[in-house]
């Protein structure tokens, strides 16, 4: 039932990933909320090469708490994917494969999602405990200015995650409200 | 007249907002796990299995139950016969607020400015402070750490009297509905009827200090708190808007009355990590 999955994702590993799919990522993980959206975006526009190269990565939107001592990082849960709505359609046309958020994505992204053959990942907002579990490395690799909300390069080892938007239109959030309203 | 330190304030507020952060309440994760017992859909039930694996894991670690250890919101019952002394409290209140965002390595998410430099306070401060005056001698200090997801789906509503009890029923029922995914269901929905629009949206916050599922004492409001719990649970949300059964684990209602022309209604919703915590001093 639950797909293991090697990071970067291929085209392969995209063409089987279906919406309500659960899968386990292991291999980078990209890190940025929306301040480092707005500069990367920024940077394409200008012309410039960013800090890392998106082509084929995935992005995980999340901010963590302060690791205690001893730790790798703090609780590492999802942010609202919605705040990268603006900057998202910018970064798929730039190469970017797969984002793990938690949320509804807007119009926009969907299509862009079946344009550049990407995918939307959610993780369970408020397990951040949980999931910092699979988090075995964390660097700062760009903006360190923006404290909590810089770049982060994590290495995870099966990161849990639920497949919302697949390249085929597919959304989880649309189906499983559908599979069981009753109102 | 009964006096209470400051700095013994500081130090309540300080633990309140640790322990919240890291354990979740008795309630909440009883209420949790009768949703995984009862919730049909499959993504659903590992939705919640991770949530509930994740507060036992947060509880030993002692790291944040989320790492958005949320706006901190404090509720203070004075008593008119407590003196405070040793300093001001408010000041008293954002310096617990300080220490447990520091010691307690929560994550510090206000920003100043936030229409425009939105630069970060550092230290989490200042909390938003509501204050009641009750009788006696007691200090009870109610913390609430109050994610963005969830608080960014709030709404307020000036319902005509004429819409009535359906009126307020839609409302609310919408008002979960178009929060979709984003609050991290299964909520607790906070709703605050009556009064003026401030009093209303006070109250919706307000009601999520109650404890999980409990009802209002009004055997109405109670009533009209099940009969919204059905109708939001029949939505398809489910955990974490994947589909399923429980898109809610409580509603909470406060009222208040309204001026013969209005019905104030006001919803704020509590993510799954419901972090309260009080003591009375």
């Amino acid at each position: 039932m639950t797909k293991k999955i090697a990071l970067p994702l291929t085209e392969k590993d995209i063409e089987n990933l279906k919406s309500g799919d659960s899968v386990l990522l292991s291999g980078v993980l990209y890190v940025a909320r929306d301040a480092a959206h707005r500069r990367m975006v920024e940077s394409l526009d200008k012309g410039e090469t960013l800090p890392f190269d998106v082509k084929g990565q995935t992005i995980y939107y999340m901010g963590p708490s302060p690791a205690p001592p001893g730790k790798i990082i703090g609780s590492a849960g999802p942010t609202t994917s919605a705040r990268m709505d603006a900057y998202t359609p910018r970064l798929l046309t730039a190469g970017l494969k797969g984002m793990i958020g938690k949320g509804v994505r807007s119009l926009e992204v969907k299509e862009a999602l079946k344009k550049h053959q990407a995918v939307y990942l959610a993780a369970v907002g408020g397990a951040g405990a949980l999931i910092s579990r699979t988090i075995g490395k964390s660097e700062v690799v760009a903006y360190p200015d923006l404290g909590p909300e810089a770049v982060l390069k994590l290495e995870v080892k099966d990161f849990p995650a639920t497949v919302i938007n697949d390249i085929y239109g597919g959304d989880l959030y649309v189906e499983g409200k559908k599979r069981y309203n009753l109102a | 007249m009964r006096t209470v330190n400051a700095g013994i304030v500081t130090d309540a507020v300080a633990g309140l907002f640790k322990e919240a952060n890291y354990t979740l309440g008795e309630g909440v994760l009883a209420a949790l796990k009768r949703a995984r017992r009862e919730e049909e859909s499959p993504a659903g039930r590992q939705a919640l299995d991770a949530i509930i694996e994740n507060a036992s894991i947060a509880a030993e670690e002692k790291i944040p139950l989320c790492q958005d250890c949320g706006t901190a919101v404090v509720f203070l019952e004075i008593g008119q016969d407590v003196h405070i002394d040793g300093g001001y409290l408010y000041a008293a209140v954002n310096e617990g607020v300080r220490r447990a965002y520091e010691e307690g390595y929560l994550r510090k998410s206000m920003v100043e400015r936030p229409f425009s430099d939105r630069k970060n306070t550092g230290d989490n401060t200042p909390a938003v402070i509501h204050t009641y005056i009750v009788p006696g001698d007691k200090l009870k200090i109610t913390v609430l750490p109050k994610g963005g997801g969830a608080e960014n789906m709030a709404k307020l509503g000036m319902l005509l009297p004429a819409s009535g009890k359906k009126g307020v029923i839609d409302f609310v029922v919408d008002a979960v509905n178009e929060a979709w995914s984003n609050p991290c269901p299964p909520v607790i929905v906070g709703v605050g009827i009556g009064g003026t629009a401030e009093k209303a949206v006070a109250m919706a916050k307000h009601a999520l200090t109650r404890k999980v599922g409990q009802p209002s004492p009004d055997k109405e409001t109670a009533a009209l708190e099940k009969e919204i719990l059905h109708k939001v649970n029949r939505l398809g949300i489910g955990p974490m808007g994947y589909g399923g059964r429980i898109t809610a684990l409580a509603v909470h209602m406060e009222t208040f009355p309204a001026h013969i022309t209005a019905l104030p209604v006001a919803v704020n919703l509590q993510c799954h990590s419901a972090r309260h915590r009080e003591v009375v001093l």
